[in-house]
């Protein structure tokens, strides 16, 4: 036991996006200090893109995730789009979205599958989980892999993606690429069924820790919003994207200027847990299904709960990718050529990606070079409610062995998938670990 | 022989070099039969100071970070450098080419000089990095073909010749035909020309061919009546730290 002593810091949480610290003190049963820091070097992306043409922003913007590469660009098109105003064509609608739909895929297995198992196994990585589950660690690569084929089949590339261009995309899949696309992911059901049967066996093993919180998500009124919405949030009320700054008012804290962020309540979370909450009744069946089974119901206030609901979204995101690529069979598939002149203006460009809602902005002068610049990044969203769900776990759980309470704050780290690296350019830690 | 340890580590990057591994998926399997990861902060709670050869990603962008990768050179007999963050500064270094001070006022305003910061440069500027695997991302193959060469002391063959050799291979037609333009005769082929393909140009993520002719780029330029500024602007992308000064 620790008899109520804990003199935690973690220097650089494992298995996660980037580097995140924590640093916790108690004595005799209370808690004098409790942080959540980012020590993660900045890089500026905001004033790199200064003096840059419109045509290589996204080139350059996607660098700043390799994990959420494709929803980078996307949101970082749709900015230079909505600046220039240009529209998209149905066919690149499409692609879009499915372009969406394999990287979050991609990101959430990664999670479930490599970040989060070995905690609930007991394992420090995935390596180990390959001698004694080889099976299970097999299906979850494959699953992978197939979220990869998908990404390289519609972007051209896994990471950093290059078929995404301002006004569509410069190359499009074949008819005969999209048909075997559609086979894979029919003929991942198993696979998926597999590892949801899995993730449904150590459940249990998630911790039972509530904190009520405002969630905020994309919500669009005819769909499961990934691609496109209004801002929305459980509290319920909605804004056009156009509002964001609103939303994601940043914020200095007395003893850490870490700038955080708040809308109603004291914090917000953004991401998985935070769309199902939101938009859960537009899934498809077979997804509500799963939810259902694995006892996720909205509204949960759980955070260990959003790698469930990551998993949730994975089973609606095969299921609605067959539909997209349905959709794209029966119209036909051609190249399009995109003509751009380029305009002065502002655009916001909004994407939901696997952490939450990502958004660019850009200005534009009459030559298309961009004068302004500012990238919110979902991570950057989640931190204060880190902060918040370690000052509410840490005091439930003061008095259990320091390994005990250290694993259980890394795990709940790990809940939030946080990308720590992107969201450094604006997160701010004052490093007085005392 | 016990299998060599390996260690990953990464600086100012978005960690796509380390996924790049990671996407190896059952072939990452095969990789692991040769070798022990003994530190992967991404992927293992584990981590071992023990190490034989570190994989190291991401640019050199704050002093306190030099004392990191000095000891990291201290404890590996192998230094790899991965994807072009690392082995130039990459897309970093796209900060090198305003002044710093404003670069860090519009960032951070008036809180500007709380953030650390300095000239982002590849690792190879604060200590000696014996691979390089270059590409931003890094290919997969290149860097499976590096491993294999550094498991069995040899040199990994990696081409020096510009990628319109790469490109005219993969028939793709230039995008000078269609008026866009591209870095491609000065960039270090090994990469197919991928973007070419994809419909895009190439930027020049694998850094600059040794000896580049770049007077003769831009002779190509004009022969198209393409802007000189323009081409500036696409080898500041990619070349800031690798292009002579002036
Ligand atoms: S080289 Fe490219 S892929 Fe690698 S860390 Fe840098 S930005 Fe990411
Ligand atoms: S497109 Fe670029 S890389 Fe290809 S031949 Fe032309 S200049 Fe060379
Ligand atoms: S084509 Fe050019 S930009 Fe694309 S991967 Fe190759 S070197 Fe990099």
């Amino acid at each position: 036991m620790s008899n109520g002593n804990l003199n935690i810091d973690i220097h650089y949480v494992t298995r996660v996006e980037g580097h995140g610290n924590i640093v916790v003190n108690a004595k005799d049963g209370n808690v004098e200090n409790v942080q959540w820091q980012g020590p993660e070097a900045p890089r500026y992306f905001e004033a790199m893109v200064i003096g840059q043409k419109w045509d290589m922003l996204h080139h350059i913007t996607s660098r700043i995730c390799g994990i959420c590469s494709i929803g980078h660009t996307s949101a970082s098109v749709k900015a230079t789009e909505n600046a220039m105003g240009l529209k998209l064509s149905d066919q690149s609608e499409l692609l879009r979205r499915l372009a969406i739909h394999a990287e979050n895929l991609q990101s959430h297995v990664l999670h479930v599958g490599y970040l989060v198992l070995p905690d609930l196994v007991g394992v420090g990585s995935v390596i180990p989980l390959a001698t004694s589950h080889p099976n299970e660690v097999k299906t979850v690569i494959k699953l992978h892999r197939i979220a990869n084929q998908m990404s390289d089949l519609v972007c051209g590339r896994t990471i950093h993606p290059q078929r995404i261009i301002p006004g569509g995309f410069s190359k499009v899949p074949t008819i005969d690429e999209l048909k075997g696309l559609k086979d894979t992911l029919l003929s991942a059901a198993p696979d998926l069924t597999a590892v949801g049967n899995l993730l449904k066996a150590l459940a249990p093993k998630l911790p039972n820790f509530t904190r009520e919180t405002e969630y905020v998500s994309l919500t669009d009124k005819n769909e499961y919003a990934l691609y496109d919405g209004l801002l929305g949030s459980s509290l319920g009320d909605t804004a056009p994207i156009t509002e964001y700054e609103t939303w994601t008012n940043e914020f200095c804290v007395p003893q850490s200027t870490a700038k955080y962020t708040k809308r109603k309540q004291d914090s917000l979370m953004v991401g998985a847990l935070a769309r199902f909450n939101i938009n859960h009744a537009q899934l498809t069946p077979n997804a509500k299904k799963y939810a259902e089974e694995i006892g996720l119901v909205a509204p949960c206030y759980n955070t260990f709960m959003n790698t469930v609901a990551q998993f949730v979204e994975c089973i609606y995101m095969v299921d609605d990718s067959v539909r997209i690529i349905d959709e794209l069979l029966h119209r036909g598939i051609k190249e399009e050529t995109v003509e751009v002149k380029p305009k002065a203006g502002r655009g916001i460009g909004v994407v939901d990606v696997p952490r939450g809602i990502l958004i660019h902005d850009y200005t534009y002068d009459d030559d298309g070079v961009c004068t302004k610049a500012n990238c919110i990044i979902p991570t950057n969203q989640n931190h204060n409610n880190i902060q918040r769900d370690m000052e509410a776990l840490v005091p439930q759980i003061v008095n259990k062995p320091q390994a005990e309470v250290e694993l259980l704050l890394e795990m709940l780290v790990r809940a939030y998938d946080p990308c720590i690296s992107c969201s450094t350019h604006y997160l701010k830690v004052n490093f007085n670990n005392k | 022989m016990s299998k060599p340890k390996i260690a990953f580590f990464d600086f100012a990057g978005c960690e796509g070099d380390q996924l790049t591994v990671v996407n190896l998926e059952e072939a990452l399997l095969d990789v692991l039969e040769h070798v022990e990861i003994v530190s992967f902060r991404e992927a293992m709670k584990e981590h071992s100071d023990d190490y034989d050869i570190a994989f190291i990603e991401g640019s050199c962008t704050r002093v306190a970070d030099e004392a990191r990768l000095k000891d990291i050179r201290k404890n590996a007999k192998i230094v790899v450098a991965i994807g072009a963050c690392a082995t130039s500064g990459g897309i970093n270094a796209l900060k090198n080419i305003r002044p710093l001070e404003t670069v860090r006022k519009e960032v951070y305003g008036e809180n500007w000089k709380d953030y650390d910061t300095y000239r982002a440069r590849g690792i190879g500027e604060v200590i000696d990095v014996d691979y390089k695997v270059y590409g931003c991302p890094m290919t997969q193959s290149e860097f499976v073909k590096v491993v294999k060469s550094l498991l069995t002391g040899t040199q990994p063959d990696i081409p020096n010749y510009p990628m319109c050799v790469d490109c005219k291979q993969a028939g793709n037609v230039c995008v000078f035909e269609k008026g866009q333009t591209c870095v491609g005769p000065i960039t270090r082929a090994g990469c197919d020309a991928c973007c070419v393909t994809e419909g895009a140009t190439c930027w020049g993520c694998r850094g600059l061919v040794n000896d580049p002719n770049v007077d003769a780029h831009k002779e190509v330029l004009e022969k198209y009546n393409l802007s000189v500024d323009e081409l500036t602007k696409r080898m500041a992308t990619y070349f800031t730290n690798e292009l002579p000064k002036g």
